[in-house]
């Protein structure tokens, strides 16, 4: 059963990697659509690997994982990729294709789902004009700055209009001024109806963002103080 | 800025992505980097196409010298009459001759001439021995009997039976028993070039398993993003098959023209042997459209095996 406006939903969820003790027990909460959430926590506490569980880049060891009204623990892997396409992932280290100019890296999930050439070339470059790099179309990731990367790979992963958008620490390689910029442009999105779910340890950016959530993790245990995670408060108009 | 929150420039972007998203095409970007000709793949491929090239040519070349060699031979029956005193030899051989002839399923028969027959014994003992002690060598004459259908032991025993009852000094043959094992060891040569072609055709197989692997492993992080993008296991398939395609493509094409110059070098000089048996190995156009397919075959073979080289080891990846 799927309540309203459900996406993702966790249910008594653990990870362990090989016979080492679990990095993320008991992990119960639901994400709604057109949401902003923030997951926090120090370092080590399980945000990268709760995160590769957002997109299905790993399956957790027990508990039940329904996404977009499917069982993503019994998914077969053929459908995984249609399940993938609709979330879009900043990682932290970019992994852009080192080979690839920025055009072609903002362009490969358009490609990745068939998307025709002369369909692609249009919302690639209005893509890149909004994160501020269409002069930096033709560069390779070897030759643009952090920030640009940073842009480049948050461009990729939105450019397919992701239902969820998952971003880990997408500001720790960027100056502040710079993070309040990807922040905007998370916003942006956000408004857009994109679910979003920011992985950080930076606290200043929690109060940037005032209808957000926070999902904070203690050693790979989900804290919900408030309740909020549970039963959302209802977005300001 | 307006009421829903919406910029301008949001609202630009919406729709042109969404159009985007709309509409299926194909193409793209190469996900691999491709080195044309760079590595050793396509060399590889170029030695394994022009050795299965040259070892195809061989058996197709046998194959043709043998079944020649076969139509000529089968209805071949070969008498000789084998008369020291000329006179009688040349009496009982028109004798032999004129019996045989009245046989039925004969089609044709020639009395060997004797310079002929002295061209055939000059390379064992030279030439003008008859000049030099006064008398000539006493050869057996020879008939050359052509039968309509193959030499069967019961038509070979009745020319026998034909030219015994005219001379006792006749001896019938079949020139394909004496041919047999000529033609056992050239069958055996050409199994030799088919099962050569095979084991060349395994090993082509095995070295783009080997690569496929290799470029597997040096591009997981690439092929680990395009699956978290939403990338199928057919797709990521599809960007190796091709890379190893064009490798094989072009090693292929090499590997060819390589073979194409040995073949034919060797073509020429097996035609300055002027033997018989080996001048009826000449290839004829479809060896040749057989020769060019090698390489569009080892390239279709190539594809195959990185393809599914690729999708097994994609598998054990989630």
């Amino acid at each position: 059963m799927t309540a309203e406006g459900e996406i993702i939903h966790f249910d008594n969820v653990g990870l362990r990697y090989g016979t080492e003790r679990e990095v993320l027990s008991d992990l119960t909460f639901t994400l709604y659509a057109g949401r902003f959430y923030f997951l926090t926590g120090a370092s080590g506490a399980g945000k990268t690997s709760l995160l590769k569980l957002l997109y299905l880049a790993q399956r957790p060891s027990r508990g039940a994982v329904r996404m977009f009204g499917n069982d993503a623990i019994t998914l077969s892997r053929a459908s995984l990729p249609a399940l993938r396409r609709r979330i879009g992932v900043v990682f932290q280290d970019f992994r852009l294709v080192p080979h690839l100019s920025a055009f072609d890296n903002v362009a490969l999930p358009l490609r990745v789902a068939g998307h025709g050439e002369k369909d692609i070339a249009g919302p690639v470059r209005d893509i890149l004009e909004w994160v501020g790099l269409s002069e930096r179309i033709d560069a390779v990731p070897a030759t643009l700055s952090g920030g640009e990367q940073q842009r480049i790979a948050i461009a990729r992963a939105v450019i397919g209009r992701p239902a969820v958008l998952v971003a880990d620490e997408p500001t720790g390689n960027v100056d502040p001024e710079m993070a309040l910029k990807l922040l905007r442009l998370f916003e942006m999105l956000n408004r857009q109806g994109t679910t979003v779910v920011v992985a950080t340890h930076d606290l200043d950016l929690l109060r940037k963002v005032p209808d957000s959530l926070i999902m904070r993790l203690e050693r790979g245990r989900l804290a919900d103080p408030t309740g909020a995670l549970r039963h959302p408060p209802a977005r300001r108009t | 800025m307006s009421r829903d929150g919406t910029t301008r420039r949001e609202r630009r972007l919406g729709p042109s992505m969404l159009h985007g998203m709309r509409r299926l095409g194909g193409g793209g970007a190469e996900l691999i980097p491709q080195g044309r000709m760079s590595g050793p793949m396509p060399w590889v491929i170029a030695i394994m196409v022009a050795l299965t090239a040259i070892a195809l040519a061989a058996g197709l070349s046998i194959g043709n010298a043998v079944s020649a060699a076969k139509a000529e031979i089968e209805g071949g029956v070969t008498i000789q009459i084998i008369e020291p005193r000329e006179d009688t030899r040349d009496r009982q051989t028109r004798e032999v001759a004129k019996a045989v002839q009245q046989l039925p399923g004969v089609s044709g028969l020639r009395i060997v001439p004797r310079e002929e027959l002295d061209s055939l014994i000059e390379p064992w003992l030279g030439s003008g021995i008859a000049e030099a002690t006064g008398s000539a060598i006493p050869v057996p004459a020879l008939i050359d009997v052509r039968l309509a259908t193959g030499a069967t032991p019961q038509r070979v025993e009745t020319i026998r039976a034909a030219a015994r009852k005219v001379t006792e000094a006749a001896r019938v043959d079949a020139q394909s028993s004496w041919l047999r094992p000529v033609f056992e060891a050239m069958v055996s040569l050409q199994i030799l070039a088919i099962a050569l072609v095979a084991l060349l055709t395994l090993a082509l197989a095995a070295a783009v398993l080997l690569a496929a692997r290799s470029a597997l492993g040096a591009n997981r992080d690439v092929i680990e993003i395009v699956h978290l993008l939403g990338g199928t296991d057919k797709q990521v398939a599809r960007v190796f098959q091709r890379s190893i395609g064009f490798d094989a493509a072009g090693g292929g094409a090499v590997g060819l023209a390589l073979a194409l110059v040995v073949i034919v070098l060797l073509a020429r000089r097996f035609e300055g042997l002027g033997a018989g048996l080996v001048d009826n190995g000449a290839l004829v156009w479809s060896d040749w459209l057989l020769l060019a397919l090698v390489p569009i075959l080892a390239t279709l073979l190539a594809m195959i095996t990185a393809r599914f080289t690729v999708l097994h080891a994609l598998r054990k990846m989630l």
